[in-house]
């Protein structure tokens, strides 16, 4: 009886494992996919004015490196690239009060890549950005 | 045996002649770009013909300290013309990010300046350009950032051989082409290139490094 339980439950945590496991790969293959098709807009959309290393311009065009800045405003990211911005922001310990153009003819799922590849490149590490994060953070946007 | 005798005599050989070719090169000179036509003169009797090459017209454009900066202000060296606008949000980010390279290599040395002309005559007054210039990472009077009326400005990217048009149908509202143009001490057109290719960048960085040559 208790070897059948011990059987039992070693054989449930196998199952949880491998569920997880298939999860987690799954999840960054996503990532990897999403990134792919985000380094496509990246490039016509971004580096212009990014660079193609997120470096930025001078005082001009903010950098993409600074991880804590994104972190910090992850939820309004897509609103960023799809209305633009302006007035000041901080980024990485410099102030930036320039415009940035807003890209409206992105669609809720290209945000998803841009926002995927930018996440995870540059030093960045912000995983996937889904459809629904970012559905849900363009509902949320201040006009 | 014989024959790699043979492949190797004849390796060196040619070998030698692109070492030979490859020194040669290094005496290469710049060509004059853009049109030329021949004057006829009698001089002491004699006719002789000479070759008129397309010079920059004289200008007088505001620069971004309210300075007038005209032709004398480049004469002593040679100097890297473009055509931008400050918030173009298209190729000049790519151009000025290309050109600081070369500002940033060559700062401090006086025999190279830089010149970049507003196209946008409505927006881009001096106190624009400045903040501009600071931006960017500009520090010193070596690059100047000029405005001007429209018919200077459009007029002189016609002698710089650069596109420029106002267009409301692209990104920023002025269409204009991204080349880089090599001047020399005296207005003559020496290259030009393509300010968002970065190959295009490296050639300007070796022929620049050329025409410093001719004034050594």
């Amino acid at each position: 009886m208790t070897r059948n339980t011990g059987v039992y439950i070693a054989a449930a945590l196998l199952a949880i494992y491998s569920l997880c496991h298939s999860c987690q790969s799954e999840q960054a293959i996503r990532t990897a996919q999403y990134a792919v098709n985000g380094q496509k807009l990246y490039v016509a959309q971004c580096q212009n004015c990014h660079g193609a290393k997120g470096e930025g311009l001078g005082g001009l065009y903010p950098p993409l490196t600074d991880s804590t800045f994104l972190a910090a405003h992850r939820e309004t990211l897509a609103c960023i690239v799809k209305n633009g911005l302006s007035g000041p922001i901080e980024i990485n310990g410099r102030t930036f009060d320039g415009e940035m153009l807003p890209n409206p003819q992105l669609a809720p799922i290209e945000i998803a890549y841009v926002l995927t590849y930018i996440g995870n490149s540059f030093g960045n590490e912000m995983g996937l950005f889904t459809l629904e994060e970012v559905q849900r953070s363009l509902a949320a946007c201040k006009q | 045996m014989k024959t790699m005798r043979i492949v190797c005599f004849l390796l060196a050989s040619f070998l030698s002649g692109v070492l030979a070719g490859c020194g040669g090169g290094s005496q290469k000179t710049l060509p004059i770009l853009g049109a030329r036509e021949p004057v006829t003169k009698v001089v002491d009797g004699q006719t002789v013909t000479d070759t008129v090459y397309h010079r920059i017209p004289d200008f007088r454009l505001l620069n971004q300290d309210s300075v007038m900066v005209t032709n004398g202000t480049f004469a002593d060296g040679v100097y890297i013309a473009n055509f931008f606008f400050t918030h173009c949000p298209s190729i000049c980010p790519i151009m000025q990010r290309n050109l600081l390279k070369v500002y940033e290599r060559y700062k401090g040395d006086e025999r190279v300046r830089f010149l970049s002309h507003s196209i946008d005559f409505r927006h881009d007054s001096p106190a624009v350009l400045k903040a501009y210039a600071e931006k960017l990472g500009v520090t010193n009077d070596q690059w100047q950032f000029v405005t001007g009326s429209k018919a200077e400005i459009y007029g002189l990217s016609d002698s710089y051989m650069v596109y420029t048009k106002e267009d409301s149908s692209v990104p920023g509202g002025y269409d204009h082409s991204g080349y880089f143009l090599l001047v020399d001490r005296d207005r003559h057109i020496r290259g030009a290139y393509d300010g968002t290719d970065d190959a295009q960048v490296q050639l300007l960085f070796d022929e620049l490094a050329i025409l410093l040559k001719e004034y050594e």
